[in-house]
């Protein structure tokens, strides 16, 4: 599918980010469909994930992070999501691309920098010079806090991207030798199921170090030093 | 069933609800920590590569950007690749002293105004 000169057809990827944006409304609205005050399983979890990105946030950005709220919990539950479903059979991992983390690292990164600059004007810049620091040292100085703070999103979405590529590459490769062993297929299945626990795991920290990772960004942003 | 007795028992049930509102009732706060330790170090290796390439890949895309425009190829390209070095190491230095993801020297943004000898430091330096 084609508009203009850019591909815009509808792949794998979107796909299943469609299906996560559905996942997490269906697991949000009707787990809080009856919005009981004894809280059900479902509606527990529900909960619980709001409270730990609610606490999350107040204890990284403090009270002035709580207009962000709605946007950090967004980027949570979607790259939460987006990380499980690569751990179902047959899924696809959207996260394990660099180009969709790289896209989300980049509207992090852009939010970020327009709140700072809408928050403090000029000051904002001062980001760029530490105080204290001898005129001399500015020319140097400043080219590399600019380079420093340009590789965040490199340094956010390569993150993500790096550990779901690793560890599904790896559990794929492993899951190829079951049948290719025969009988001797027998370790390498063990192997990968101890793996797949790995990597759910993992699933959820790259989740959450990117939530934290986005909290630490706009705390610096709200609060310049 | 006298009212004095159902005092007590109300007493008793509010130090236990506050002593429950003190714990820590975050599950996921214990499993978080589990993780640090056992995949700090690995994690830990991670982010130092990412940091370090990240720098010097920006300084150089900017180097190359500013050759191409301004027509001094490579001679930028060759002074911002060392500048890139320079932030990444920068950047780790950063992380490994606990100043966190801060562009700047102040360890906590909140605390630095009012004490910054207490070093009062809430940013985990040892996440993914």
């Amino acid at each position: 599918m084609q508009i203009g000169d850019i591909d815009v057809s509808f792949t794998n990827s979107s796909a299943f980010m469609v299906a996560c944006v559905l996942l997490v409304s269906t697991f949000l609205i009707f787990g809080m469909r009856r919005s009981a005050l004894v809280p059900g399983r479902w509606q527990s979890v529900v909960e619980l994930s709001y409270i730990f990105i609610a606490n999350l946030l107040k204890d990284t950005v403090g009270s002035q992070g709580r207009p962000y709220f709605p946007f950090i919990f967004t980027v949570f539950m979607f790259v939460l999501f987006g990380n499980l479903l690569g751990m179902m059979p047959y899924g696809f991992t959207f996260t394990s691309h660099i180009v969709v983390t790289f896209t989300m690292a980049l509207f992090v990164f852009l939010g970020v920098t327009v709140i700072a600059v809408a928050k403090h004007k000029m000051h904002f810049f001062s980001f760029f010079m530490p105080p204290g620091v001898p005129m001399y040292m500015a020319p140097l100085l400043i080219p590399i806090e600019i380079i420093s703070y340009l590789s965040r999103p490199i340094s956010l979405s390569v993150r993500l991207f790096a550990n779901m590529l690793a560890g599904h590459t790896l559990m794929k490769v492993f899951a190829g030798f079951i049948i290719a062993l025969g009988a001797a297929g027998v370790a390498p299945w063990a192997f990968v199921v101890a793996l797949t626990g790995l990597e759910i795991v993992i699933a959820f920290l790259q989740a959450f170090v990117f939530t934290i990772l986005t909290c630490l960004y706009l705390n610096d942003a709200l609060h310049l030093h | 069933m006298s009212d004095e007795h159902d005092h007590t028992d109300l007493d008793a049930l509010g130090t236990r609800l506050d002593k429950a509102r003190q714990a820590p009732i975050d599950p996921t706060r214990v499993e978080k920590d589990n993780n640090n330790e056992k995949g700090n170090a690995l994690s830990l290796a991670f982010r130092v590569g990412v940091e370090l390439i990240s720098a010097v890949a920006i300084g150089t895309a900017i180097g190359w950007g500013l050759d191409s425009w301004l027509d001094t190829r490579p001679w930028l390209m060759l002074v911002f690749i060392i500048l890139g070095g320079a932030a990444g190491v920068m950047n780790v230095y950063r992380m490994a002293s606990g100043f966190g993801y801060a562009v700047g020297y102040q360890k906590n943004n909140h605390d630095a105004g009012n004490n910054p000898k207490s070093g009062g430091d809430k940013r985990k330096t040892d996440i993914g």
